[in-house]
């Protein structure tokens, strides 16, 4: 009854977050943006889940925030690295692998 | 032994060998092996001559045939014909060519080739005894150039001065030049005797008149050119006094007894070619007997004007086989062989004499001989017996023999060739006489000290005297049989030479002259008398002199007139031929190839194919080059390729289920 709104505000979600991830330059705005992905995907689990009246749903979700957590760590780290070695997070300028 | 009679030229040719092969480690023994061929031989000859004589009266040839390969109709092979006249022939080869080998071991002592020499005259021997039991044309051939080979060998024998070789190879050119005509003859009378080289057959057919008169003249008379040149007729004759330059064994050997008669051997052995192409019968004067008579005349004259002993008893030996070559073309057939058998045995004694004086005084010329007598016993009777035999006086050999030419020339209608005969004899029995006052007469006008020659040249001087003295007696009449033992047959048609009875008229007549001709000579010199400086006087004789001093000038002719006209614009002809004509292609060839090179260097090699090998790897850059901006090395888009190619996938998900 309510699915498709969820499953609307979930698309909106994700594409909002796949425009940040490609379209942003600030790197820590691109982990933000994965977040905002991961967690559309969080609410389209959940409303499976409501549907089919199973616990499967939210069990999923559960899995995927913990598997954000861990990724965001270590993409910060990253992130941070990056800023140690050249004092600038501008994705545009990471293109040592230019042919 | 006759029918065995192959072993005799076998035997020298197996010397030859041994020598050639053996001699480096058998040395100076090599020469006894040479000696040993030849003595076996000669012994092989004898007994032949023994069984032939012992057939008896109804004596046939004995002959013996191998063939090597048949060609259609054609055969060839070896064989041996074995007849009075071969029989004849082996024993005066033999027996000559072992006296030369005995006398040679002292005469060539210490010579620079000793052994080689021997080596050569067993390779002579062995070919000259192929030639005279020849049985076809074709094997008497190859003798008869294997003995102008040798001949050749021998004459330069002492090769390294120029004049000895250029006497060795005016010899060979002479002689060859006289074998195209013998060439061509035997092969007009090969193919006229329906391709078959047979001796016997050829003479059968000849006399039974199965080959037509035209091809039979023209066969004989190409093949009398291979006479004149080998036997040294007029005008061929050239070569012979040339060939003196050799040693004197050699020219014992080979320019007196044998391979210069190979010639007469010739006209002898196919008599019945002869006899029908120019109607000898018929006494109607031919070629041969001209020749034969022209010969006669020019060599005595030119015998009188020589200084060098060897050139005078070249020139005498060239007049006597002017009379053997007259006497055949006369058809006295056994007076022409009979003489050939005397001559061999006085001739060679004479040359051999001669050697002994050149190697007492050491030089040919009589100029600085005199007064021999004395010093030169053995030498000086026994060439003094060679030359009295020569000028025909009884009775040694050399009267018998002359004798019967003459008769056999009167006997058959032939005027003018007795009364050259008979000049020939005074001139012969003159020239001799002179040449005998010169050498052995008056003082030594030389600066050595002669003395007699050594035993190994002595004894074949003693041991040749006795033929030179008594082989006349074989055909004397009554007294010998040789006219019975060597005679001409022709199968199906017996003897076709008549025997004439002995003349004495005749022949005393010819002794006369013979004796008037030592006279007059023994006049001008021992006494003196009055033609003696007559030359001074007279513009005529001295020109007469100068003529035969120049040898009629034939070799002027002979190497100015005709070689030189003839060699020198061809030789030019050929060498431009040579180089615009010939090079002209062979450079036309290469600058073409050259140039087609060229263009398809440049053309194809470099633009087309180079073109195509560089496009392709320019190519593979330039695609490099634009795809390479594909890799930007920005994460994000990486990720934009990424996003839309997962939104294409789900589409067609979507858009296809």
């Amino acid at each position: 009854m309510l699915l498709n709104q969820f499953l609307l505000l979930s698309a909106v979600l994700f594409c909002l977050g796949v425009y940040g991830v490609l379209a942003r330059k600030n790197a820590v705005l691109v982990l933000m943006s994965i977040e905002l992905m991961l967690n559309a995907v969080n609410i389209n689990l959940v409303a499976f889940g409501a549907l089919h009246d199973a616990v499967a749903g939210q069990v999923f979700a559960l899995f995927v925030i913990t598997i954000a957590a861990a990724e965001v760590g270590v993409g910060l780290a990253i992130v941070l690295l990056i800023f140690r070695n050249r004092a600038s997070i501008d994705l545009d300028e990471v293109d040592l692998m230019k042919g | 032994m006759l029918e065995n009679a192959w072993l005799i030229p076998l035997i020298p040719a197996l010397t030859f060998w041994g020598i050639l092969a053996l001699g480096g480690r058998i040395g100076h023994q090599g020469v006894w092996l040479g000696i040993g061929g030849v003595a076996s031989s000669f012994v092989l000859s004898l007994v032949a001559a023994v069984e032939w004589i012992g057939l008896g009266e109804g004596r046939e040839a004995v002959s013996r045939h191998l063939t090597w390969w048949q060609l259609g109709e054609a055969e060839i092979g070896v064989g041996t014909h074995i007849d009075g006249l071969a029989v004849m022939m082996l024993v005066v080869v033999t027996f000559v060519s072992l006296m030369v080998h005995v006398y040679s071991t002292g005469y060539m002592h210490g010579d620079r080739r000793y052994v080689y020499f021997f080596a050569a005259l067993s390779l002579f021997t062995a070919s000259m005894l192929m030639l005279v039991v020849a049985d076809n044309t074709l094997q008497l051939l190859i003798g008869w150039e294997l003995v102008g080979l040798c001949s050749f060998m021998l004459i330069g024998h002492w090769w390294e001065e120029g004049a000895n070789s250029s006497a060795a190879i005016k010899a060979f050119i002479t002689t060859r030049t006289g074998d195209v005509g013998l060439l061509l003859g035997v092969t007009t009378l090969f193919f006229a005797a329906g391709q078959n080289f047979g001796i016997e057959n050829l003479n059968r057919m000849a006399i039974a008149g199965e080959i037509r008169h035209g091809v039979l003249l023209a066969g004989a008379a190409l093949l009398f050119l291979g006479v004149m040149g080998k036997s040294a007729q007029f005008p061929l004759h050239v070569w012979l006094p040339d060939a003196m330059a050799g040693p004197t064994p050699v020219s014992a050997l080979i320019h007196a007894a044998t391979m210069v008669v190979a010639g007469v051997y010739l006209v002898a052995r196919l008599f019945g070619v002869f006899f029908a192409a120019f109607s000898i019968d018929a006494g109607g004067v031919n070629l041969v007997a001209i020749i034969g008579a022209i010969t006669v005349l020019i060599a005595a004259a030119l015998a009188f004007v020589q200084d060098d002993i060897k050139k005078v008893l070249a020139y005498s030996t060239v007049s006597q086989l002017g009379y053997m070559v007259m006497a055949l073309g006369v058809g006295a057939w056994t007076a022409a062989v009979f003489h050939l058998f005397t001559h061999a045995f006085f001739k060679a004694l004479l040359f051999l004499g001669s050697g002994s004086l050149i190697h007492a005084v050491h030089s040919n010329n009589m100029s600085e001989m005199g007064g021999l007598r004395k010093p030169m016993p053995t030498t000086y009777w026994t060439f003094m017996l060679g030359s009295v035999a020569l000028a025909g006086i009884f009775p040694l050999a050399g009267f018998w023999s002359k004798d019967e030419i003459l008769n056999g020339a009167l006997a058959g209608g032939f005027p003018l060739m007795v009364a050259v005969g008979m000049v020939g004899a005074f001139m012969t029995a003159a020239y001799m006489t002179r040449a005998c006052y010169l050498i052995f007469a008056g003082e030594y006008r030389g600066h050595g000290h002669p003395h007699e020659s050594p035993p190994s040249m002595a004894w074949p001087l003693r041991i040749l005297a006795v033929p030179a003295a008594v082989a006349g007696l074989l055909n004397a009449p009554g007294i010998g049989k040789f006219g019975e033992w060597v005679a001409f047959e022709v199968a199906g048609a017996g003897e076709i030479v008549e025997h004439h009875a002995f003349n004495p008229s005749l022949a005393l007549l010819s002794l006369a002259i013979a004796l008037s001709g030592i006279g007059v000579a023994a006049g001008v010199y021992f006494r003196n008398t009055w033609p003696r400086g007559a030359m001074a006087g007279s513009p005529a004789l001295q020109l007469g002199h100068k003529v035969l001093v120049n040898k009629y000038y034939l070799d002027n002719l002979y190497i100015d007139g005709i070689i030189r006209t003839i060699q020198y614009p061809l030789a030019k002809a050929a060498y431009w031929f040579n180089q615009k004509v010939i090079d002209g292609v062979v450079n036309a060839f290469g600058i073409a190839a050259r140039a087609a090179g060229n263009v398809v260097y440049e053309q194809v090699d470099q633009k087309v194919i180079d073109g195509i090998v560089n496009g392709a790897g320019l190519s593979a850059e330039e695609g490099g080059a634009i795809l390479r901006r594909t890799q930007t090395g920005r994460v994000q888009q990486y990720a934009a390729y990424l996003f839309g190619a997962a939104a294409l996938g789900a589409a067609a998900l979507v858009y296809f289920t």
